[in-house]
């Protein structure tokens, strides 16, 4: 028999950028907290110290700071009927473990979504008619709107110590920023950082095309700054070891560095490490969690009774603790019945690589995970999707943030692979290469869902989540217009020779290839329980105590990195429970 | 995986290093100065024994340092795979938990499926090596009548190419697959830190204009009409 734990106030399983969030707001709230954490404790000191943090082959090869694929993994596969097989090698996504979760190892863009992603549905048939969407696609509007979540953005850019340059506040535009984006509150709390050749060259293409260009805002701080928690971080040096890696220097914002310290005194905040969640438990009639079941640091079966349940496990993972709890009903792409594993969608990234001569110092090693150029020309209203022919838009960017040999040396096409033309190749493209990306939004479909595997078994027993996904003509399309778009900008440049990466008509989901750990959906935020798993506060329809912070509640993906979106969701889910769930639990939105 | 995947490899490394020195000369020093002495840029005198490998039999490793040479031959652009020591690092790096598997998911079955979903064989990263090597040499005898570490340049170069367009058919291994993976491996030793036991005197870094592991660039960000100036610097602090 399980190993019964005292009961506490709420537990929280995962604690990357949403559990340190929940674990900050609840602890705020009185309430006693314990969080579990499947992979080890980590922190700045030792785990991301210098020298051994930028040992290429152990972050990049061994990846020191990703999930180990032998204990838990996804299936995959491109259609319902297909047979679904393991994601053996980390390849498209990666996910991460330990303290901190991908959100000490990501790279730092931090977007708001536009006013017009949230009312996405409503907004494409008002602009091109109903007909205008394809009978599968299965996009909705979130139910909740960008001015609900303005002040959560707002507070999580500033604990991450966010640096931009705002481009509208209080309606008001702002030279410099994004002319198109929502209004802000105020301006970012630190200007942006300093442009590195490609970024710099990016303002100059995109001007003479007519685009809009602004600094990305990226949360790798541009100068020594303290957050609202009291936290602090110094200016990034851009070390050129940023996406995949952990900080060196407290310049990355990371729970790590921004949340756990203000937690890690706390002593209503009890971290279990090692200790993977099974399943949550459900009372007999299954309407309310009782707690969750975990194998503790040394391979105990435990349980750990609590009032609140909060799943904060990133989105896949997400949903798969809910199919293997029976939190809410499983989708069931035939019928349409069923929510959870609903709307699951990607990102469509692509890629435009530019080889110039020895006069242009590129240094690709020079590097920063979320600085950089972008513009928004193409995203959201400013793109006629009629014209265009597909829905969704997206954006073309400069960011570099730091290439090393072991991660791989870009040669122009046509060069073999090995012997001395390879050779003479990769030495004279190394500093004199760079390349921007097109990265694009992604809609959700019916046939596109997650589910668990008949077949395949984590290191627990448990069935693995399996992943049906491909890439739809809307997203071809979509890929095939921006990545055009992108060359003509870079066309401006005169490289010696630039090569895309547009998808082919026909071409299917590579999982070899990394993509964005960007996966969203399979547990969507709506306003009908019937399409959708959770409600406008990430609260379970069906489970009333569990509620479910990630990714996963996005109806669909947009053109933007998703972290600034699930920061502010986190918050905004924080909120409504300590402000209205704690007072009266129950549904907080009547079904 | 393992925080520890690359001590075996790194303490083989000093165990070798100290054969090359004379007992004499350890008393009161520390290990960091015996790694230093035992680098050829600092003790150019001093003869490199021959190294030993501990995983590859003789025909493997035959197999390897041949491969190697044709895969990155020595020239005037930089240095070849060989002299750099990426055997040596072969050797080591695919006894780490890395290669044996350790971050892969190898619960079967095992179904064919279409190259988007990548590998979704049985065998570990040392497997597909070591059973390449077995399968490409014994498809050499038969074609050839010879070793493939026999086998003129060519030659070499015309089975390694075929191999990596898929168009040799081995017993018990897809070529293009081994190729891949053999080819991958060359390249990480060939630009990993020295301390893996390739990339000698950071040369493959230097050929490149790679810094190393400066990791800080505060002030080249914004230079634009000068190449960055500095040579490159390792794990150890050593500046090349
Ligand atoms: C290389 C890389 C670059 C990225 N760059 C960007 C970027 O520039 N901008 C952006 O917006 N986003 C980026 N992302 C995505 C970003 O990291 C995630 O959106 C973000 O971390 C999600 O937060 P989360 O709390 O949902 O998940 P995480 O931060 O991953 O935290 C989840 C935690 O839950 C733990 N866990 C999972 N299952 C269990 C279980 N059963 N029991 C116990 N613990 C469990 C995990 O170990 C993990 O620590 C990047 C991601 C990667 C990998
Ligand atoms: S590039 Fe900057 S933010 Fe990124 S890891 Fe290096 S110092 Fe930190």
């Amino acid at each position: 028999m399980a190993n019964i734990q005292p009961k506490v106030d709420a537990v929280i399983v995962g604690m990357g950028w949403t559990g340190a969030i929940l674990a900050k707001e609840l602890t705020d709230a009185g309430l006693n907290v314990v969080a579990f954490e499947r992979g080890a404790d980590r922190d700045t000191q030792p785990d991301f110290a210098y020298p051994r943090v930028v040992d290429e082959l152990e972050g990049s090869v061994h990846r020191r700071y990703l999930q180990s694929l032998a204990q838990e993994t996804v299936t995959v596969r491109h259609t319902p009927t297909a047979t679904a097989v393991p994601y053996r090698q980390m390849g498209s996504f990666k996910p991460g473990t330990g303290v901190g979760g991908a959100g000490s190892h990501w790279s730092g863009c931090h977007f708001r979504a536009l006013p017009e992603d949230f009312k996405l549905r409503s907004n494409v048939e008002q602009r091109y008619g109903r007909n205008f969407i394809p009978q599968d696609m299965t996009i909705q509007d979130f139910p909740v709107s960008y001015d609900d979540l303005e002040p959560h953005f707002d507070h999580f850019e500033y604990v991450c110590g966010t640096s931009g340059k705002a481009g509208v506040i209080n309606g008001v535009k702002q030279p410099g920023g994004n002319p198109f984006e929502g209004s802000r509150s105020r301006e970012f709390p630190l200007g942006p950082n300093p442009s590195y050749l490609g970024a710099e060259m990016f303002y100059k293409a995109a001007r003479e095309v007519g685009y809009n260009p602004y600094p990305i805002p990226a949360s790798n701080a541009s100068a020594a700054y303290v957050n609202p928690y009291g936290c602090q971080m110094g200016p990034c040096n851009f070390c050129g070891f940023c996406s995949d890696y952990g900080c060196l220097n407290y310049s990355k914002a990371s729970p790590n560095a921004c949340i756990l310290p203000v937690l890690r005194l706390r002593k209503q905040f009890e971290l279990r490490t090692h200790s993977q969640v099974l399943k949550v438990n459900l009372d007999s009639d299954g309407k309310k969690a009782t707690g969750v079941t975990y194998l503790d640091a040394q391979g105990r079966e435990c349980e750990q009774p609590a009032e609140l349940v909060l799943l904060c496990a990133f989105s896949l993972y997400n949903v798969h603790l809910m199919l293997l709890s029976g939190v809410g009903k499983p989708y069931d792409p035939a019928s349409g019945e069923g929510t959870v594993g609903r709307n699951y969608s990607y990102q469509n990234l692509n890629r435009v690589m530019m080889f110039f001569g020895k006069d242009t110092q590129a240094n690709g090693f020079i590097g920063i995970g979320g600085g950089g150029t972008t513009i928004d020309d193409l995203n959201g209203n400013q793109l006629d999707n009629g014209k265009a022919g597909f829905v969704g838009g997206g954006i073309i960017w400069a960011r570099q943030p730091g290439s090393g040999p072991v991660r791989g040396v870009s040669v122009p096409s046509g060069t073999p692979n090995w012997g001395p033309q390879w050779k003479k190749a990769a030495a004279d493209a190394f500093r004199h290469s760079f390349y921007y990306e097109v990265q694009g939004a992604c809609m959700s479909y019916r046939q596109h869902y997650l589910s668990l595997d008949p077949t395949y078994r984590d290191a627990f027993g448990r069935p693995l989540l399996r992943m049906t996904f491909d890439w739809h003509d809307n997203e071809i399309k979509a890929s095939q217009f921006l990545v055009n778009k992108a060359l003509d900008m870079c066309k401006v440049l005169s490289p010696q020779s630039m090569a895309g990466d547009a998808k082919k008509a026909g071409g299917h989901y590579d999982i070899t290839k990394y993509q964005s750990t960007h996966t969203c959906g399979g547990a969507i935020m709506g306003s009908d329980p019937k399409t959708s798993a959770l409600n406008r506060y990430l609260q379970s329809w069906d489970v009333h105590n569990v509620f479910v912070i990630g990714a996963n509640a996005f109806p669909q993906n947009n053109g933007y990195n998703p972290t600034g979106m699930v920061g502010a969701l986190a918050y905004w889910a924080a909120t409504a429970i300590r402000e209205q769930y704690l007072k009266k639990p129950g549904p907080l939105v009547q079904a | 995986m393992s925080d520890d995947a690359n001590v075996p490899a790194r303490r083989d490394f000093l165990r070798k290093s100290l054969t090359l020195i004379p007992v004499v000369t350890l008393a009161g020093t520390g290990l960091p100065r015996l790694v230093q002495a035992a680098e050829p840029a600092t003790a150019p005198a001093s003869p490199e024994a021959p190294y030993q490998p501990t995983l590859f039999n003789a025909q493997q490793w035959a197999f390897v340092v041949a491969a190697c040479d044709r895969l990155i031959p020595a020239d005037a652009t930089g240095p070849g795979a060989v002299e750099s020591g990426v055997p040596q690092f072969l050797d080591r790096h695919l006894q780490t938990p890395y290669a044996n598997g350790a971050i892969w998911y190898m619960q079967g079955p095992f179904l064919e499926a279409a190259p988007e979903f990548g590998y979704q064989g049985k065998l570990n990263l040392k497997e597909i090596i070591q059973v390449g090597i077995k399968a490409f040499d014994a498809f050499c005898q038969t074609a050839d009548g010879k070793a493939f570490a026999e086998l003129p340049h060519p030659r070499q170069e015309e089975l390694l190419k075929a191999a990596e367009g898929g168009k040799l058919e081995l017993d018990s291994i897809s070529a293009k697959l081994f190729f891949s993976n053999l080819l991958n491996e060359v390249r990480n030793g060939y630009f990993a830190d020295p301390s893996y036991g390739a990339n000698k005197d950071m040369a493959a870094w230097k050929m490149i204009g790679y810094p190393g592991v400066r990791a800080d660039f505060t002030d080249w960000v914004t230079v634009r009409d000068k190449p960055y100036p500095l040579g490159p610097v390792d794990l150890a602090g050593r500046r090349g």
